[in-house]
């Protein structure tokens, strides 16, 4: 690579999670995660020297196109209330909303990237009766626009790029940026999600899979049976290689003992339910796996519930193994 | 004497949105009025959901304080469903706001704050070299060393509450995850990697001496046993003598902590005297806040000047902070550092001496697990009542208060530590800590972005997403 492929952070209306999050990028942090592949931060609003006037030099040249952006990253979402004036969220030091700092650098970037579910959907801010006017760069929640038209492109000929997730996993922000770094161009599915993660449902890899094999149900929390009967584990409908990486070196949402609540899906933040109660008509989870016929998983389900063997069964409600799996000598054909 | 208003802006390196105005005459702030410029409503969102869904929402009001508001809410749970964890829930749960606490604590010196001192303002000072090479932006080896060591401390994370930020595990009866005998290894081997980080480049010490440092006396004797550049706290301490920094960011001399561990017990501390904390007397004062009501913005409010409210105990500005938590405690060095209120060196010294602690606690902590025991007990609501969720998050002391009616949430109202630190004036005029903290910065003509100002603001180790939720 020739020249440094150039990446401005802004923070909306975020919590900063998605930006701690990456923050342990690759065991080395995401200044060096994306070194390595000639990639520079312009400036970002928790890790650059610039501040105040400094800062804003660079903002300003941003959105005035004298200084190339390659990827403008939003995390957070963008805070367009009251009444479209945006004054939710005001960039300190210049009398501007966020919204209209957006929209300015993003019409200039070759790439724009939502950084997490709240800068794709809205998420979290849009909650319940959405105070604040929250919404998403590209989308509001499933069907409507955010701060950008649907019909948005950016320079680089991509629309928003939507790295989902409350917070995403900072491989998938790095894999991203390293693959527009590297191709020019990054794979989206019908949501604008890379799929190169959102190809796959959390449940894939799941360390709880003989529990869920069996429907030996975990009952409340801290017990090792499988999460989606009771405890609200939406992580068979839920896009993310979540359980095919680790998370923190060691974990997963799954691997910890709580229900996974989909973050990477628009709308996961009023899901309709309590979060931690699997949602039940007739006894039957509303959320059945993605691809299922409910037929075929009440069968199956009742059928495996029969054949669940004790030891399962026993260690689905302890937290931890009371009944080993057997020892028999090897047998030979 | 020229009189100017400067606003400065955006601050990064802390977390969130912060705008700060000055009014500078004679070469000094005479004036600071801190904004929070973003409103996001937590507030008014958890109104109206099922109680447990606070353990999703409120840790997602802060990414880098996520635990401490996970821990608030589940206590807040607890309180109203009497709930218990047993022992190892309490270790657990311990160990998970501790590594978030240290966490923080390492990456507010390594990424935050340092950076300042690798500014070109200090070019002839005889540490300037050594302060470039160590703590420029992004690329200093300070940085390098220890973001990775961070990052491998998390590890921790994702074997207790699975991922960080934004766990599930901690619940109001415990936690979600057992550790069984290979783990606890395993969490001893990551904390035995992270204290060689920190003694290796940190400290350039054990852990223990920093821990034991007890008097200013002790400080400065430490500080000048070795040459200035063993460590990078050494360095700082011989940048902070250089500088003065422990005469500048003069705060309140009132402090108050919920109390942490069991280590340090909760209280407030007037002009070094402690006293037992009721909380019946922290209230919320709206004045300067574009708030119509408690939870009710008002975005055009005459008068007001941030989102952020301005709490008072019995209508007294406090500081919160790692410093706040040891004063209370009646720690011999915070107490020597804070003896007039606190200052930029007090707080930043507090923070390192409070990580080494943390780190050596944590090592008991796992060892005093006890696999094969429970780690969380059943805590079903009643469909009515009212609790309280206090803790100390790395920034100071964070309160959650929940109303259950129905079933469902009824209020829930939350303080965080920087909503002390950075709040507002209040109704009788009195300015927060950092406004306090402000006044008297040095300001040379003509300098729009003046680096004790940053030096000051930093020192709280704001975090305005907490602030305005």
């Amino acid at each position: 690579m020739s020249e440094a492929f150039s990446v401005l952070w802004l923070q909306a209306g975020s919590c900063g999670g998605c930006t701690m999050s990456a923050l342990a990028a690759d065991d080395v942090g995401l200044v060096a995660a994306l070194d390595r592949f000639g990639i520079r931060l312009l400036w970002h609003p928790a890790l650059s020297a610039q501040s105040g006037p400094d800062a804003l030099d660079i903002l300003a040249d941003a959105a005035a196109g004298r200084i190339a952006v390659d990827a403008l990253c939003v995390e957070g979402a963008v805070m367009t209330g009251p009444n479209g004036t945006g004054r939710f969220q005001m960039m300190a030091g210049t009398g501007q909303s966020t919204a209209a700092w957006i929209a300015a650098i993003a019409a200039q970037a070759r790439h724009v990237v939502a950084v997490g579910s709240c800068a794709a959907y809205g998420g979290i801010p849009m909650a319940g009766a959405n105070p604040t006017d929250a919404t998403g760069l590209q989308f509001l929640g499933f069907d409507g626009a955010g701060l950008l038209p649907r019909s948005f492109v950016a320079r680089g000929g991509l629309p928003v790029i939507n790295v989902a997730g409350c917070a995403p996993h900072p491989g998938w922000l790095v894999e991203t940026l390293a693959e527009l770094a590297l191709s020019g161009t990054c794979a989206l599915d019908g949501l604008g999600r890379p799929r190169a993660f959102a190809d796959h449902l959390a449940h894939h890899g799941c360390s709880r899979n003989e529990f869920y094999e069996f429907k030996a149900s975990a009952a409340r929390a801290s017990d090792r049976g499988c999460l989606m009967e009771n405890l609200g584990c939406k992580a068979t409908q839920a896009p993310g290689d979540c359980n095919l990486r680790r998370w923190n070196g060691y974990g997963s949402c799954t691997d910890a003992g709580y229900a996974c609540i989909n973050c990477t899906t628009p709308g996961f933040q009023d899901c309709g339910a309590p979060f931690l109660e699997t949602a039940k008509i007739a006894g039957i989870p509303v959320g059945l796996p993605v691809d299922m016929p409910k037929a075929w998983f009440v069968a199956l389900a009742a059928l495996s519930k029969s054949a669940t063997p004790q030891r399962v069964r026993t260690n689905a409600h302890a937290d931890h193994v009371i009944v080993p799996p057997i020892h028999r000598p090897p047998r030979s054909p | 004497m020229t009189a100017r208003r400067l606003i400065v802006g955006p601050f990064n390196r802390v977390e969130g949105d912060l705008e700060v105005t000055l009014d500078i005459a004679d070469g000094m702030v005479r004036e600071a009025r801190v904004t929070a410029p973003l409103y996001r409503g937590f507030e008014q969102i958890l109104g109206g959901r099922p109680p447990e869904d606070c353990l999703v929402i409120a840790p997602r009001i802060c990414g880098i304080c996520s635990v401490s508001q996970s821990t608030a809410a589940a206590r807040a749970l607890a309180a109203i469903a009497g709930a218990a964890p047993p022992p190892n829930g309490r270790l657990a749960a311990d160990l998970i706001l501790a590594a978030e606490n240290a966490a923080d604590h390492l990456t507010h010196f390594v990424l935050f704050f340092m950076p300042d001192f690798a500014h070109q303002t200090y070019a002839r000072r005889p540490w300037f070299a050594a302060a470039q090479r160590r703590f420029a932006a992004g690329h200093g080896e300070c940085a390098r060393a220890l973001v990775p060591a961070r990052a491998r401390f998390l590890h921790l994370m994702g074997l207790l509450a699975g991922k960080w930020p934004h766990s599930l595990a901690l619940q109001p009866g415990g936690v979600t995850k057992g550790v069984d005998s290979g783990e606890r290894i395993r969490l001893l081997s990551i904390l035995a990697e992270f204290r060689e980080a920190l003694e290796t480049h940190l400290f350039a010490d054990r852990l223990e001496r920093i821990a034991a440092l007890a008097s200013r006396a002790d400080l400065d004797a430490w500080a000048g046993a070795e040459a200035p550049d063993r460590g990078h706290f050494r360095l700082f301490l011989h940048i902070a003598r250089d500088l003065g920094l422990s005469g500048l960011g003069r705060g309140p001399a009132t402090f108050l902590s919920y109390g942490s561990f069991g280590l340090w017990p909760a209280g407030v501390t007037v002009d070094g005297r402690t006293a037992a904390l009721d909380p019946a007397g922290i209230g919320e004062d709206l004045t300067s806040a574009w708030m119509a009501g408690p939870t009710q913005p008002d975005a055009f409010k005459d008068g007001a000047s941030s989102w952020c409210k301005a709490p008072r105990l019995n209508g007294a500005v406090a500081e919160v902070g790692a410093l706040a938590r040891q004063v209370v405690a009646g720690d011999p060095l915070a107490t020597a550092l804070a003896a007039n209120g606190g200052s930029v060196l007090a707080r930043v010294v507090m923070r390192l001496v409070e990580l080494a602690r943390l780190v050596v606690a944590m090592e008991g902590w796992v060892r005093a697990i006890r696999p094969a025991e429970p780690f969380c007990e059943e805590s079903p609501l009643p469909l009515r009542g009212q609790g309280s969720g206090l803790v100390e998050a790395a920034r100071g002391a964070l309160g959650h208060w929940l109303t259950i009616e129905a079933g469902i949430i009824r209020d829930y109202r939350i303080i965080a530590p920087t909503t002390w630190n950075f709040s507002p004036r209040d109704a009788g005029g009195c300015p927060g800590p950092l406004e306090q903290a402000l006044a008297g910065t040095p300001v040379d003509p003509g300098d729009r972005n003046p680096v004790a100002v940053q030096h000051v603001v930093r020192s709280f180790d704001p975090c305005m997403v907490c602030t305005v939720h």
